[in-house]
């Protein structure tokens, strides 16, 4: 009876997940493979194209020196947005989920997701007008200082990471906020009727039992910051190659997607080995 | 139905002999199929046009050289003349079929590119530039040098496009090489760095230029003629100049294969694309510079084509391209990509 009753189980878990797994091999699986199938291409396989099976892909990646330095100077990208997302994002996460009630809540919310309501391109642009040396920025402050100010902030490192903060800010900020959310306001009472102060209660309360939610959105940034290559193009000018760009590079201006896919493949390794490096901490910092 | 279809048969082999089908090998949308053009050559010769299409100088190469006996006409870029003349896929031009012929640029129509084997393989059609834009409010007077690129004063104002191919070119120019017959790769290198410091961004396209430009960024930048035409059409304060280095060229020559089977109808179809009256008309809707010296100066004397291309002088400064061998192109897109790395 109970292995009939957990056949019929299984059937419907199985019915119900189908979708998602079929969906994944679809979306995930299938382009996923037939890129590591190109990494070891000599050329692409289309039209009348000569092509065979190669390693000299990978080669070319580990020998030249240009892609370790750019690997470098992109996950130092990912560093800076995710630390500074989590500076900025946490308390506004706090503030959102602890200070603020009802109707002003919900406004401040909005107001935090709407940066993924237009597109990411407009948003790039519209920094690009306000970074600009005679642009927004320099001419408001312009106006507020009393002597003469120019500000060019624009085709820089500064204005990447300007861009890029504000593109992945919302995530950690609703990410932390449901860990925040999630905390018993009876706690904190009870911590502070035992004595506790404000600096004890944030990193012996709060922050170990928001660690999860920290976490987890500082893990959505660095990933997808690290293989950015939207907003250096645009911001960051002379300066703006990053190991991202090279990658579009190789798809776009140079047609060379073998190359392409060996890099995206290495930067692929490279992000799990970090997280896998980084798994053990992490998993003690939720406990 | 027999005996119709075999009338209308016997009546267009009778039209055959007075009035040829040609067929035409090109991009589309390039000159030679403006619907008005087509109908034109029909009023004045009987022979109709049909088109076909290419849409890369290897796809032109496979189609005449699966297909004999199927085109009349080729677009050919001066780069591959030669190659499809080395496999006989053309024939020599009959220059006096071309009754325009007089009135072509002499420095188009002695073009290395396209004499291979010592006789004309291609008419000289249409040409461009890739040279250097200035911004005209930075600039009392046009700069003549392309060392501007590396002038000091403008640091964090210049701009070229994100290519590899083309910034080795210029960087060439500027140490006075052939950008076809680059010797000296470590001045061109060291050239290139110098230049990295004083650019603002790179451009990629066209709007992005335009934009670049009219926010300030840009005092000098390189760029295209058919573009900057547009630009200053388009109100950019823009001025277009060709250094005394030289600039980038490229060059389409009209060929005829060797398998055609209507060589006078395709001389006399050549003929008509050369004609000024064709190119006046064709000029205002984005026509690249002719080679046609008599319809460069019947273009009013404001017109783009005119007035910055229509002078042979500035023919005579163009390097034209050739086409580069893949271990060339890999090695500049590798220069390329460390310079931009480095930074």
């Amino acid at each position: 009876m109970s292995g009939n009753l957990a056949r019929k189980d299984r059937t419907r878990a199985a019915l119900l997940l189908a979708p998602a797994y079929l969906w994944l091999t679809l979306a995930v699986f299938l382009p996923l493979s037939a890129m590591a199938f190109f990494s070891f291409l000599s050329d692409v396989p289309f039209g009348d194209r000569d092509w065979h099976v190669t390693l000299d892909n990978y080669r070319a990646v580990f020998e030249s020196g240009t892609y370790a330095t750019l690997l470098w100077k992109s996950l130092k990208l990912g560093m800076t947005v995710t630390a500074l997302s989590v500076l900025i994002g946490f308390p506004c996460a706090f503030v959102l989920a602890k200070v603020i009630r009802g109707r002003a809540r919900e406004a401040m919310f909005l107001l935090v997701i709407l940066p993924f309501w237009s597109n990411s391109l407009v948003r790039i642009f519209s920094w690009a007008i306000v970074l600009r040396g005679n642009g927004v920025l320099s001419g408001l402050i312009d106006a507020i200082l009393p002597w003469d100010v120019r500000i060019n902030l624009m085709f820089s490192p500064t204005a990447i990471v300007i861009g890029l903060v504000h593109s992945y800010l919302p995530y950690v900020i609703l990410t932390s906020y449901l860990a925040l959310q999630a905390i018993d306001d009876s706690l904190i009472e009870a911590a502070r009727s035992l004595g506790a102060r404000r600096r004890t209660i944030l990193l012996r309360l709060i922050l170990p039992l928001a660690a999860p939610g920290i976490i987890a959105g500082a893990v959505l940034i660095f990933v997808p910051v690290v293989g950015s290559f939207m907003e250096p193009r645009l911001l960051g000018g002379r300066l703006g190659t990053y190991y991202g760009t090279v990658i579009e590079d190789q798809f776009v201006a140079v047609f060379n997607w073998p190359l392409g896919a060996a890099l995206s493949f290495v930067l692929l390794a490279v992000i799990l080995t970090i997280l896998a490096l980084a798994s053990p901490a992490l998993r003690r910092s939720q406990r | 139905m027999k005996r119709l279809l075999l009338t209308s048969a016997l009546a267009m082999i009778a039209q055959g002999a007075s009035a040829d089908e040609i067929r035409v090998l090109n991009w589309q949308g390039y000159g030679t199929d403006l619907d008005w053009a087509v109908a034109a050559f029909a009023e004045k010769t009987g022979n109709t046009v049909v088109h076909e299409y290419f849409t890369s100088e290897q796809e032109m190469l496979t189609k005449l050289r699966t297909n004999p006996g199927a085109y009349d006409v080729v677009l050919i870029n001066s780069a591959y003349t030669a190659q499809a003349q080395a496999e006989g896929l053309i024939d020599p031009i009959d220059t006096a079929k071309i009754t325009h012929f007089a009135d072509l640029d002499p420095g188009l129509t002695g073009n290395e590119d396209l004499n291979p084997a010592g006789a004309l393989h291609g008419v000289p059609w249409t040409w461009g530039l890739t040279s250097i834009a200035v911004n005209t409010g930075d600039f009392a007077e046009l700069p003549t040098s392309l060392s501007v690129l590396w002038d000091p004063a403008l640091k964090g104002r210049v701009s070229i496009r994100d290519d590899g191919l083309e910034a080795v070119q210029f960087a060439a120019m500027a140490t006075g090489q052939n950008i076809n017959a680059i010797t000296d790769m470590e001045a061109v290198k060291a050239k290139l760095t110098e230049l990295m410091p004083q650019i603002t961004t790179f451009w990629s396209s066209e709007n992005d230029w335009n934009q670049f430009m009219s926010a300030g960024d840009f005092a000098v930048a390189t760029y295209w003629s058919g573009s900057a035409a547009r630009s200053q059409a388009a109100g950019l304060p823009v001025a277009f100049v060709v250094p005394d280095e030289g600039a980038i060229g490229w060059l389409d020559g009209l060929s005829i294969p060797a398998s055609s089977t209507h060589k006078d109808a395709a001389h006399a179809f050549i003929d008509w694309m050369v004609d000024p009256e064709f190119y006046v008309k064709w000029e205002p809707d984005g026509a690249p510079a002719t080679s046609n010296t008599k319809a460069a100066a019947a273009l009013p004397e404001t017109s783009f084509n005119r007035a910055v291309l229509g002078d042979p002088a500035v023919v005579a400064k163009v390097q034209f391209m050739k086409p580069v061998s893949d271990a060339d192109r890999e090695a500049y897109l590798k220069l390329w990509q460390d310079l931009k790395a480095a930074q």
